[in-house]
């Protein structure tokens, strides 16, 4: 017998996972609701924004920003079936099959190093540090492929200020979360795991650079990075870090996962330049997916360059590719 | 086994079933099955496809000698021209999509990109075997120096290898297993040349033992 999965069975429709484990208290709360609900207040903003799911739930009261762009944001499902999260298979079409079961609650961040006041933030926390903000930004990944997407989350500058950086704090080293378990493929990424990234703290602390909670409306799903990652837009792909577990505010310039791999085809900075190659293609065109044609002329530091160009000034960006 | 070998039908069946990989292919190139990014898909399937069917050809002889069927030679002509096709799809793809007919960028790539310089060159190489496979060719030129010319297809199966090889970011699982097929086929050439008594030799015999003694 053929059993189907119905279609109309979307993951937000699906209970999360804590309101799931924890149901006499959403019972409690929903009795609570009810009491309320004389008061105007309503279920939605009870359970509000205290969700951390493994799947995707909706994200509400977003706000838009100036940094959007006004372009034609990409189909979702691209988004969410053609990833590079080596963890989970090196083939774009993996993660997502192979992420499907990864835990991502409960989930602390550790932000620590160079600073007054380290210490861990839970996911419930952080979703509710700062009001969210739907930004479209062009993402351009290293392999000369582009999309829109339409982010969630709020600027890194936000969490770092909590914890008062130093005069030491040169630099933002961030970590993801690394586990042989839940990602058995790790042994074929052919890159030393766990995947490690890196800012100088003017990048970090720039208003585009956006500590991303979400897409397209939802939570991250977890080939997209779920539960929270960094999103730096005239950066290529691989600087903009997946499931941070760790940010450490460092004196001098971190390593980076691509730069230990192959120092010669990945910087530190990787900004976003089409006059300077990859050693084994050319950076000055992308294909904006899902399209077939290669044929987008690739823009310094993806079009970002009013807001951070200013960053670079008086570096030679040829070497400090 | 012979009878279904020389059948003429069988030569029709084998050709479609090699056409298959494209008949997908252009499938799903129309009904939107070609994923997130559909040229570099297209630019993937046609390379596996070419390095698979280099593969297929440089399989006949061995096939042929190991089990004694000598009319397995009939197909060998088409698994190369299908090899030189698919790697004319790929290379197409590469043209259309991802240069779009700029002559100039392809040059560039092609001096510049190591992994492309050798692909190119296998891809090259291949050009003067498909225009002689012809048998007025094979008369033409004379079977000895016809034979020498189309050894030029192990030069074509290691640049297949290492342009894949040198083309993947990090994971090289895959192509290390075409690496290993490769090595397969053409370290049987080497050994078939060296370590099989001369053919002089009138012994059918020895030469079935070492035959037999090849899986250890």
């Amino acid at each position: 017998m053929l059993i189907k999965r119905s279609e109309d069975l979307k993951y937000s429709h699906v209970t999360p996972r804590d309101i799931y484990v924890n149901r006499r208290k959403f019972l409690y709360g929903m009795g609570l609701a009810g009491g309320l609900a004389l008061a105007g207040t309503t279920l939605a903003d009870l359970l509000g924004r205290s969700v951390h799911a493994d799947v995707p739930t909706k994200l509400q009261g977003m706000s838009g920003s100036p940094f959007s762009t006004s372009e034609k944001v990409t189909p979702e499902k691209v988004v969410t079936t053609y990833n590079n999260y080596y963890e989970f298979g090196t083939e774009k079409d993996q993660p997502a099959k192979n992420a499907q079961k990864f835990v991502t609650s409960p989930w602390t961040v550790s932000v620590e190093g160079e600073c007054a006041k380290p210490r861990k933030f839970t996911m419930d926390e952080i979703l509710k540090l700062a009001p969210l903000e739907e930004r479209i930004y062009r993402h351009r990944c290293v392999e000369a492929w582009s999309i829109v997407v339409p982010w969630i989350g709020y600027s890194f500058s936000t969490i770092a200020k909590l914890v008062e950086p130093n005069a030491n704090a040169k630099f933002v080293a961030f970590e993801s979360y690394f586990d042989r378990k839940q990602m058995p493929l790790w042994g074929m990424a052919g890159i030393q795991l766990p995947y490690v990234e890196g800012l100088r703290i003017d990048e970090a602390m720039h208003p585009l650079t956006l500590l991303t909670l979400g897409m397209y409306g939802e939570t991250l799903p977890n080939q997209d990075g779920a539960p929270v990652r960094m999103v730096i837009p005239w950066k290529y792909g691989f600087k903009s870090i997946k499931s941070i577990v760790k940010i450490k505010f460092v004196k001098s310039e971190p390593p980076t996962t691509w730069n230990i791999t192959n120092a010669h085809e990945y910087g530190f900075y990787s900004n976003v330049n089409p006059k300077v190659d990859h050693p084994r293609w050319s950076q000055a065109k992308e294909v904006r997916l899902p399209g077939f044609f290669k044929n987008t002329p690739t823009q310094m530091f993806n079009g970002y360059g009013d807001q951070v160009a200013s960053l670079y000034n008086g570096m030679d960006l040829k070497k400090n590719y | 086994m012979n009878s279904i070998l020389t059948s003429k039908w069988t030569k029709v069946v084998v050709f479609l079933i090699c056409l298959v990989p494209l008949g997908i292919l252009i499938w799903d190139t129309f009904t939107g099955g070609l994923g997130s990014n559909p040229t570099q898909f297209l630019e993937h399937a046609t390379g596996d496809w070419t390095l698979r069917f280099v593969a297929i050809t440089l399989t006949v002889t061995p096939l042929r000698k190991l089990l004694r069927q000598p009319q397995l030679i009939r197909f060998r002509r088409m698994f190369g021209l299908f090899a030189f096709f698919y790697g004319c799809c790929h290379f197409s793809v590469y043209l259309t999509f991802d240069q779009i007919f700029d002559l100039h960028g392809i040059w560039a790539d092609v001096i510049k990109r190591r992994y492309i310089t050798v692909g190119f060159t296998g891809f090259v190489l291949m050009i003067p075997l498909a225009i002689t496979s012809t048998a007025g060719m094979i008369r033409r030129m004379g079977g000895r120096r016809w034979a020498l010319l189309h050894r030029a297809i192990y030069l074509t199966a290691i640049a297949g290898v290492i342009h894949y090889l040198w083309l993947v970011k990090s994971d090289i699982h895959v192509p290390l297993e075409y690496a290993a097929v490769m090595a397969v086929l053409l370290g049987w050439r080497i050994y078939d040349h060296y370590a099989r008594p001369p053919r002089r030799v009138p012994a059918a015999v020895p030469a079935r033992k070492e035959a037999a003694s090849v899986p250890e």
